[in-house]
């Protein structure tokens, strides 16, 4: 044991010290995204933000960290208890886990031993693996609505389970283009395909699939404007009514890590990665190099991050069939139908710049499938006087 | 189910969506959406760039509030002060009117007799031994100014108010004094447009009609 402990030791370490990196950086990461998104807030209310606790504000949130989890560790008494603790854990879990697979800076595909900047590169499913892994954390919502042992967290986890269910489906069809074209689902295949110039990252042939990737992806994260498992308004906190303390900062903490998951999701596969023009490629490249490449890395998911706090504050909330017909009515369509633009194009052999003809075919998709979503959406006189077929629906 | 049964229901729903028998209902109508808006990437842009315009802009609207104190209009309803006249002695001359105008009960005087061997006090009849203004119980509606014949009795434009015990909350007439001191010494004198329109008690005071106005404004601040 001991000894195969050795052997494996150059293995091993790059792999423990990656794993300590993501630790000890994804929850700082998380704590100090609730002080960007607190800041830009405010800054698009026209409010100054968090700027009392050190310069410009800066240690509020290790301030907000210190105070929540001085809390008291309060249980209510109606939960059950082992899920209830288990659920906020799992929640976590399932989003650190995710990252497993995420390289964070620049990998080769032919890496070497050596520290890298992934906890496992090469691995031939790596994509497939963060969807299902990072999937699972509907669990965490679902096991805690239902541990709370209320009827707001049970309606907040039942929407958790509607939406996750129906944004898989985009979410994996969207990738689906980006997958056939690369042929490979290994994470750092797809990036190394979009080396070279600006033209090769996949947003320019895949415009579509990003914008369901980024739609799908960001309901999957439970934010604005898909929060519909924990709108304030409708039903108290939604599933984490009834946490508090360390416990709720482990669903913020997952549900911050699944923003970095996204991101960086975002930017591997359709931004470029860690690619830039002008910069070469992580294969044997020196150190410099591969900082200079984890910098350009980074600061795409500094955009994509930024993106989503805006879209959080220039976006209201979704009604939930508007949700639901946003992904079945929607999303999954243009999915579908660029993925059989990509087919086509593929099997048939066509030049790969041919690629940029089917998005118009998706783009007139996204025109009849939007004009279809709006009419099925509106109330017309037809429909309320029970002329149209639909009729049946009476909104009194 | 059963044939007559559903011929109910079916009555029942053509009924419910007849037209007559929603006349009093006034429908809005959904605005008409084109295809591109129907696409809401459009609105969703538009939405991005409002965002983006306000967080660049730069303009906060928050007050830095202990750091950097408001601008309070000089005809501010704050806490209370008792004038002095020019001889340095409490303006009062103790007629009980703001007490009596007092909405809130919070003034409480005591007169009495100026003392007459005194040639400090010898043009007045009376004097408040005691002025004591429950600040806490106070409503800051103006009424004991506009009721004082002899402009003793002045809000002051001293919004923030802070006491730990009730019993130090009670002003009494020292207190009332520093805080006319004090405004006046700051340069934070109230404007008040009836200044200087005196009552008849003011003819028992010659001092408080012949005077020059408080250190630092006219008759209409």
């Amino acid at each position: 044991m001991i000894n195969s402990l050795f052997e494996f030791w150059p293995v091993l370490w790059p792999a423990l010290a990656a794993i300590g990196v993501i630790l000890a950086v994804v929850p700082f990461l998380g704590l100090y995204m609730t002080f960007v998104e607190r800041k830009i807030a405010a800054y698009v209310q026209d409010r100054v933000g968090p700027n009392r606790v050190g310069p410009f504000g800066l240690f509020q949130a290790i301030a907000d960290g210190i105070k929540i989890f001085l809390k008291e560790q309060l249980i209510p008494d109606h939960v059950f208890t082992a899920l209830y603790f288990l659920a906020p854990a799992f929640s976590l879990i399932t989003a650190m886990f995710a990252l497993v697979v995420m390289p964070f800076g620049p990998v080769a595909t032919d890496y070497k031993d050596g520290f890298r900047f992934v906890v496992a590169p090469g691995i031939d499913i790596g994509i497939l693996m963060m969807l299902a892994i990072s999937s699972l954390s509907a669990y965490g919502i679902i096991i805690g609505g239902w541990a709370s042992n209320n009827k707001y967290s049970i309606y907040g986890a039942i929407r958790s389970c509607a939406q996750f269910i129906s944004y898989e489906i985009p979410l994996g069809l969207s990738i689906l283009g980006v997958i056939a074209i690369t042929g490979s689902l290994n994470i750092e295949k797809i990036v190394e395909a979009q080396s070279g110039s600006l033209l090769d990252w996949n947003v320019f042939w895949q415009p579509v699939a990003m914008l369901v990737f980024f739609t799908a992806a960001l309901a999957e994260t439970n934010r604005l404007p898909f929060d519909l498992p924990e709108c304030e308004q409708e039903l108290v906190g939604g599933f984490h009514t009834e946490y508090s303390g360390i416990k709720f900062v482990l669903y913020f903490l997952a549900e911050y890590t699944h923003i970095v998951t996204v991101s960086f999701l975002t930017a591997l596969l359709f931004l470029g990665g860690w690619h830039f023009p002008g910069l070469p490629g992580p294969s044997g490249a020196s150190t410099p190099i591969l900082l200079l490449g984890l910098g350009v890395l980074l600061a795409k998911v500094a955009l994509v991050v930024l993106v989503i706090i805006l879209l959080r504050w220039s976006l209201p909330r979704f009604r939930f069939d508007q949700l639901m017909g946003l992904a079945w009515k929607g999303l999954i369509p243009l999915g579908l139908i660029n993925l059989v633009g990509v087919a086509i194009v593929l099997s048939l052999g066509l030049p790969k710049h041919l690629l940029v003809a089917t998005v118009i075919l998706p783009v007139l998709a996204a025109y009849y499938s939007a004009a279809k979503f709006n009419a099925s959406m509106a109330t017309t006189e037809a429909r309320r006087q029970g002329l149209s077929p639909q009729g049946a629906v009476s909104y009194e | 189910m059963s044939d007559p049964q559903k011929n109910d229901l079916q009555k029942n729903e053509a009924q419910m969506n007849k037209p007559s028998a929603k006349k009093s209902v006034k429908w809005g109508e959904a605005p008409k959406m084109s295809i591109l808006d129907a696409l809401y990437l459009p609105a969703i842009a538009s939405g991005l760039a409002t965002a983006v315009r306000h967080a660049v802009s730069g303009k906060a609207t928050t007050r830095q509030y202990p750091e950097v104190e408001p601008e309070i209009p000089p005809n501010y309803r704050g806490v209370h002060r008792l004038n002095r006249d020019e001889a340095g002695r409490v303006k009062c001359v103790a007629c009980y009117m703001c007490q009596t105008a007092c909405p809130a009960n919070c003034i409480e005087i005591i007169a009495a007799p100026a003392p007459k061997d005194d040639p400090h006090w010898k043009d007045r009849d009376k004097f408040p031994a005691t002025f004591t203004i429950d600040e806490l119980r106070c409503i800051y509606c103006g009424m004991c100014e506009e009721a004082c014949p002899v402009d003793a009795i002045e809000l002051t434009s001293i919004y923030d108010l802070t006491g730990m015990t009730r019993e130090e909350m009670i002003f009494d007439k020292e207190k009332l004094l520093s805080v006319f001191d004090e405004t006046v010494k700051s340069g934070h004198d109230p404007v008040r447009t009836n200044r200087g329109n005196l009552g008849p008690a003011a003819e028992l005071s010659p001092t408080a009609k012949d005077a020059p106005p408080p250190p630092g404004r006219g008759k209409s601040g």
